[in-house]
């Protein structure tokens, strides 16, 4: 499969103070109302990802709406490239990467992702029976790592 | 809102969804159940639960009589000419290949196999496989721009010698109804079988086979207050007894030996292994369910229901619907103008809302509206004015969610 290259990657990296602070907003949170819609706000702070790269060879499967992931890994870090046609799906996303991208493979290993979304209040959202595929997401992103 | 007699029969709808009540609006995908039917099943289990045809004590032989009781209450329920042309499956999607498979000695190289455009997947995977396996060529029946099929189109297709037909009775995702009376006779006056997914319909519309005059008819137990695990296949007796059956074992058999087996008689003969025997006593129990209402008000109030919400959702900012007509039963598909469906459906699980997002087992019907899926809502008869108050309200506050700042 066709990569993107490493600037797209440098790209999605330089949001991360914002998106953990967006993470920190939807943590503190009490209203589910409030929670999606910083999620969602959340999810516009990452770029979109280029439609040549929407392929479907990068599409994970087990996720109703579209969600395209790339892995690269740079001294050992590991960078994802993710985003979704869906909002709330593209928040999920936003919100994952400000837990774990650029992790090393030990930090990887030990990050788990029931734990962080219990702490944003979303830990509905992270099953495998639901349908927006986060829990794929997070399986495939642990996978491409190693 | 008082609760009527119907809906406090079903235990599941009172409960909360966190801090809202649940909105139960998903029974196209299945129906509550019950308490009769809960304690028909819990009953069978306690009492007299025995494998059926086969014992010599009494036990089995209550099991049985009750097993055999439920075909005789089908036949009745769709008027079926003999309980022998009841042929209990594990629903639609195994009563659709028992079918296709079964038909395999009918189906010529060259054979031709007309295909409803909104049927569900397991109206269609069967059928091209059959296809596949005969060398039969199977075509799409196109939809008009109403989204109904489109009647004059299929006339054409029957002008050419046409084996089979497979239509849809209510589509799962639209909700449109086919005039199958009228559709099945032009059918088989063109000579071809015509067979009749009724998953949609059982719950929804009065099924008599006599009336509507297809070949083949299919259903779900769980789409009609019957347990999962249950389904149907009513056939014509002489097309029935023609069938080639797909699982063979168990009580199917009237001989066996090392060189060859002589099939037993139906309904037997295509319901090898022991069947699923709870859940049919359930499936009857649903059908006494049924009875004990009356049905063509219930029928006639569920789609005044869907007629209002037909209209309040197509008042909704940005809402399309999708082949809402008034005479449709059950289901209404929309999308919000610039969303994706599932966007929908998460924020409305969030206040207890439940309804279906996707491409609801119709990916050809997809392609054909040009959409990756959509929303669709469905009632059951338990359905009330506050369901569709709170569905309204729910997608208002989506709504505002998605597209407000
Ligand atoms: C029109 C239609 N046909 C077939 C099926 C399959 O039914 P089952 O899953 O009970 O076999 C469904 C269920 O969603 C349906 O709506």
């Amino acid at each position: 499969m066709e990569q993107p290259d490493q600037p797209l990657f440098a790209l999605f990296l330089q949001q991360q103070p914002q998106l953990q602070q967006a993470a920190e907003a939807v943590a503190a949170a009490n209203q589910w109302q409030d929670k999606y819609r910083l999620l969602m706000q959340a999810g516009k702070l990452l770029p979109q990802l280029p439609p040549q790269w929407q392929q479907d060879a990068a599409r994970v499967s087990g996720c109703e709406s579209a969600v395209w992931l790339y892995h690269l890994q740079q001294q050992q870090r590991h960078l994802y490239l993710a985003d979704s046609d869906a909002r709330v799906v593209r928040g999920l996303i936003a919100l994952l990467l400000a837990g774990i991208n650029n992790a090393s493979a030990t930090e990887l290993a030990a990050f788990s992702a029931e734990t962080y979304f219990a702490h944003l209040g979303l830990a509905g959202q992270l099953s495998p029976s639901r349908s927006n595929g986060l829990y794929a997401i997070v399986d495939m992103m642990k996978n491409l790592s190693k | 809102m008082s609760r009527s007699p119907i809906r406090q029969q079903f235990p599941i709808l009172n409960q909360m969804m966190g801090s809202y009540p649940l909105c139960y609006l998903d029974n196209a995908a299945t129906s509550q159940k019950p308490e009769r039917v809960i304690q028909a099943m819990d009953d069978y289990y306690r009492r007299y639960n025995a494998n059926v045809h086969r014992g010599s004590y009494q036990l089995s032989a209550t099991a049985t009589s009750a097993f055999e009781a439920v075909r005789r209450q089908l036949q009745q329920f769709i008027h079926a000419a003999h309980p022998q042309e009841v042929i209990f499956t594990h629903g639609t999607t195994e009563a659709l290949n028992l079918l296709a498979y079964g038909l395999n000695k009918h189906i010529k190289p060259g054979d031709r196999i007309l295909v409803d455009s909104t049927a569900h997947h397991a109206n269609l995977v069967p059928w091209q496989q059959l296809a596949q396996r005969c060398g039969a060529e199977l075509i799409a029946i196109p939809l008009t721009d109403e989204l109904r099929l489109d009647r004059q189109a299929l006339r054409t297709l029957l002008q050419q010698p046409t084996r089979l037909v497979a239509l849809n009775h209510v589509s799962n995702v639209l909700g449109t109804v086919n005039d199958i009376a009228a559709l099945a006779q032009e059918i088989r006056a063109a000579g071809a079988i015509c067979v009749v997914d009724g998953a949609q319909a059982i719950g929804h519309l009065p099924v008599d086979v006599q009336q509507l005059g297809c070949d083949f008819y299919a259903f779900s137990g769980h789409k009609m207050y019957g347990p999962t695990g249950v389904g149907v296949l009513w056939g014509r007796l002489p097309l029935l007894a023609t069938l080639e059956p797909m699982l063979t074992g168990g009580e199917m058999i009237k001989t066996v030996s090392f060189t060859q087996t002589e099939f037993g008689e139906l309904p037997f003969r295509l319901e090898a292994g022991t069947p699923p025997i709870a859940e049919v006593i359930g499936l009857g129990a649903a059908i006494d369910f049924l009875n004990s209402v009356d049905r063509n008000n219930a029928q006639q109030q569920e789609q005044q229901l869907l007629q209002q919400l037909q209209q309040q959702l197509a008042a909704l900012p940005g809402i399309t619907l999708y082949g809402a007509h008034a005479d449709n039963r059950g289901a209404i598909a929309f999308n919000l103008a610039g969303e994706h469906h599932q966007d929908v459906g998460i924020l409305l699980d969030q206040q207890g809302v439940a309804i279906r997002c996707g491409h609801h087992c119709a990916m050809p019907l997809m392609d054909a509206m040009g959409l990756k899926g959509c929303c669709r809502v469905s009632l059951g008869i338990y359905s009330n004015a506050d369901d569709i108050t709170r569905f309204i309200q729910a997608l208002r506050t989506t709504i505002t969610l998605l597209t407000g700042e």
